[in-house]
């Protein structure tokens, strides 16, 4: 689960690590106020310059025109305005785009350096991660494919946890000067701490910035949450913006199904998650393309099949329905006897093909040939994607 | 010959007294596999369905000396079973429960290499995953037994039904597998392929390994590096995943394609390079194995690096 950067600056700071103060909006009339009001634009100390930002869930904003300026308070309302709204296209969002909702203005800051920090579990060490590059505010793939010496990678032992040292050798790799090194421990340390205690997957702070004052601030935040712990975390799961979501795939999740939406036109509809991946991929050997990914689970009851045949026919791309099921525990019978009831009653105006093979697959098969339905029916995984993109392509 | 388990493995379950632990426990015994107990906390010196319950895997062990505890607790205990079984030295351990939080993994996982760099030898296999089987001998796990045939072919998958799916297509083939070994979807787990195939290699029944991995991680390619320089016996490899989208977890926590590392192409790329006979279209598994066999060059000589 990811959430915005807002979010996750408010996280930051309720752990410690400090983070530019801002306001969130969502209007024009909104951000007029809150530069009336706001103790951001106002006094002695109010920054010299502001940061208005879009909020969505993807990286390259900057270069998408969503990151913007300002120098005096009464540009500000302008410039939401000029965000807000607009459909932003980066190398994260795919071609489509993300509409900005929500705007983030906070204090600009007097940068003399940058660098990221970063962690993540990596799967080789099987250990939480530490990552710092001096490179900071570029993409860190980018920095290991061209300047992997400017990387340094710090796996935590999870027995031993965060020690300060850690956070000294990483002060010393970036080069910090002497005031900033024991803020860097303590901001190593209240790291640690988040990742572990809201069992986070990913946290990017690109860049992290020394200014001109001498002080670390994190001016860009990028937090993702391990989908398997964010039950255990209620005030994490309040985080999760449903605008950000594909509404099939929500749709999907209240029936426990797993849908991912792709940009084909063959959906497909199979039991597990490593037999779905097949399905798409010899999908495409047959010379189709998928429409998603789709894991029923290992039931596939009748209520099962009629909700992913719904979620699947809301994708107004699909041409053609392809059912791949390996029967191991639930029995053929039982599966076909699903979709047949299921296709009764959700009109299906597409070709649909159907694979049954394992426990009783002849006897489904048998029914699903006698039910009346129009529905072609496979022996064999490959077999069966020939079928659908031929019917798909035949435009029948 | 197999590996790792066999008709004279005594196994227990925890979380047998559970809808899943039960049904699968008695699936087991109905194999023909040595289902010895389980264990329920709160619930020991009761009977479920013919299986003697414990309070405690230590009781169990005391009782019984199980070689395998398979684990059906829900995600937000299984860290916890895992460690009890550690704690209690049952020398492999089988968790079938999906959705483990990958920290709770990752503690797990350092648990068992520190008991393990201290002398101690257990296994642990999974989670997220189907089990185990040696056909005609035992069913460790939620695979259906019937699919499978003794036979000459190891297998090991991170996937469920895919694997049956070669699995059927081997036991068409009337080739039959010697021992089939779902390790599991998930980033941080248990034995990885490396482990298996060194088991495979070094087991007199198995003349040749499937290997299905899918997208994420690196597994598949240590795997291949291993199998080149190590083996002699031949590995056939699928990927799967070609078609997900970068950035996007398909089903599995593991099968995500990260910072453009973890692709199905890479991966299918590096282990042709390595030796491995890749297939591209899963229903040609069996087939491609059969090719491979029947060609004569099944076994290949090791040259010194």
């Amino acid at each position: 689960m990811n959430i915005h950067e807002y979010q996750a600056k408010e996280l930051f700071k309720e752990f410690g690590i400090p983070v530019p103060s801002g306001v969130l909006v969502e209007s024009v009339d909104e951000a007029r106020r809150v530069v009336a009001e706001s103790p951001l634009f106002k006094g002695e100390t109010k920054p010299a310059v502001w940061a208005v930002k879009a909020q969505i869930h993807a990286g390259g904003r900057g270069k998408a025109g969503g990151v913007k300026l300002a120098r005096k308070p009464e540009e500000v309302p302008d410039l939401v305005g000029q965000i807000l709204g607009k459909t932003l296209v980066t190398h994260q969002t795919g071609p489509e785009g993300k509409k900005v909702l929500k705007v983030w203005i906070e204090e600009g800051s007097n940068i003399v350096r940058e660098f990221y920090l970063g962690v993540v579990i990596d799967r080789t060490t099987r250990r939480m991660t530490l990552i710092a590059s001096t490179e900071g505010g570029m993409e860190i793939e980018e920095v290991a494919q061209s300047h992997p010496e400017k990387i340094f990678h710090y796996p935590v032992d999870p027995l031993e946890g965060y020690s300060p040292y850690i956070g000294r050798r990483i002060s010393q790799f970036l080069g910090l000067p002497f005031t900033a090194q024991s803020q860097m421990v303590n901001i190593v340390r209240d790291l640690v701490d988040f990742f572990q205690k809201r069992d986070a997957s990913m946290v990017e702070i690109n860049p992290l910035v020394l200014t001109k004052e001498d002080r670390l601030v994190a001016l860009d935040a990028k937090v993702g949450f391990d989908d398997n712990a964010v039950g255990r975390h209620p005030e994490i799961r309040s985080l999760r913006d449903l605008t950000e979501e594909n509404e099939l795939e929500i749709e999907a999740s209240k029936y426990n199904l797993n849908y991912v939406k792709l940009d084909g036109n063959i959906a497909c509809m199979v039991n597990g998650a490593g037999l779905a991946m097949a399905t798409m991929d010899v999908i495409a050997l047959a010379g189709g393309s998928p429409a998603n990914f789709l894991d029923v689970g290992g039931g596939a009851s009748k209520e099962t099949v009629e909700q992913a045949f719904r979620i699947i026919l809301g994708d107004p791309h699909v041409k053609g329905i392809f059912v791949n099921i390996f029967g191991g525990i639930v029995r053929c019978e039982r599966i076909a006897g699903g979709i047949i009831a299921a296709a009764q009653d959700v009109k299906i105006s597409v070709p649909l093909v159907v694979r049954l093979q394992g426990t009783n697959a002849k006897e489904g098969r048998e029914m699903l040939k006698s039910s009346g339905l129009a529905i072609q029916v496979a022996e064999e995984l490959f077999e069966g994607a020939e079928k659908i993109v031929l019917a798909v392509k035949g435009g029948k | 010959m197999s590996i790792l388990v066999d008709r004279s493995t005594r196994v227990i379950v925890q979380g047998i007294t559970g809808k899943e632990g039960s049904y699968h426990a008695t699936a087991c015994r109905e194999y023909g596999t040595k289902v010895v107990g389980g264990v329920t906390p709160g619930k020991g010196g009761t009977t479920h369905e013919g299986f003697p319950v414990w309070n405690s895997v230590f009781d169990a062990r005391d009782a019984e000396s199980p070689d395998v505890s398979l684990i059906f607790v829900p995600p937000a205990f299984a860290a916890d079973a895992i460690l009890e079984s550690v704690a209690a030295g049952i020398p492999l351990i089988v968790c079938i429960t999906e959705g483990i939080p990958v920290q709770d993994m990752v503690r797990v996982r350092r648990v068992l290499d520190s008991h393990n760099d201290q002398g101690g030898k257990i296994r642990l296999i999974g989670p997220n995953c189907p089990g185990i089987i040696t056909p005609d001998g035992a069913k460790i796990g939620i695979m259906p037994g019937y699919i499978h045939k003794r036979g000459r072919v190891g297998v090991v998958s991170r996937s469920g039904t895919l694997t049956y799916e070669a699995v059927w297509q081997l036991t068409q083939l009337g080739l039959g597998e010697s021992t089939c070994v779902g390790i599991g979807g998930d980033p941080v787990r248990g034995l990885n392929f490396i482990d298996v195939l060194e088991m495979f290699e070094a087991d007199a029944e198995t003349e040749a390994v499937v290997m299905i991995g899918e997208i994420g991680g690196e597994d598949e390619e240590r795997a291949a590096v291993f199998a080149q320089n190590r083996m002699t016996k031949p590995v056939v490899g699928f990927i799967a995943g070609l078609t997900a989208p970068p950035g996007r977890r398909m089903g599995h926590a593991g099968a995500i394609v990260s910072g453009g590392k973890g692709t199905a192409r890479d991966k299918m790329a590096f282990l042709e390079s390595h030796g491995v006979r890749v297939v591209d279209n899963p229903s040609l598994i069996g087939k491609t194995v059969a090719d491979v066999l029947a060609s004569g060059k099944s076994r290949r000589s090791l040259h010194p690096a």
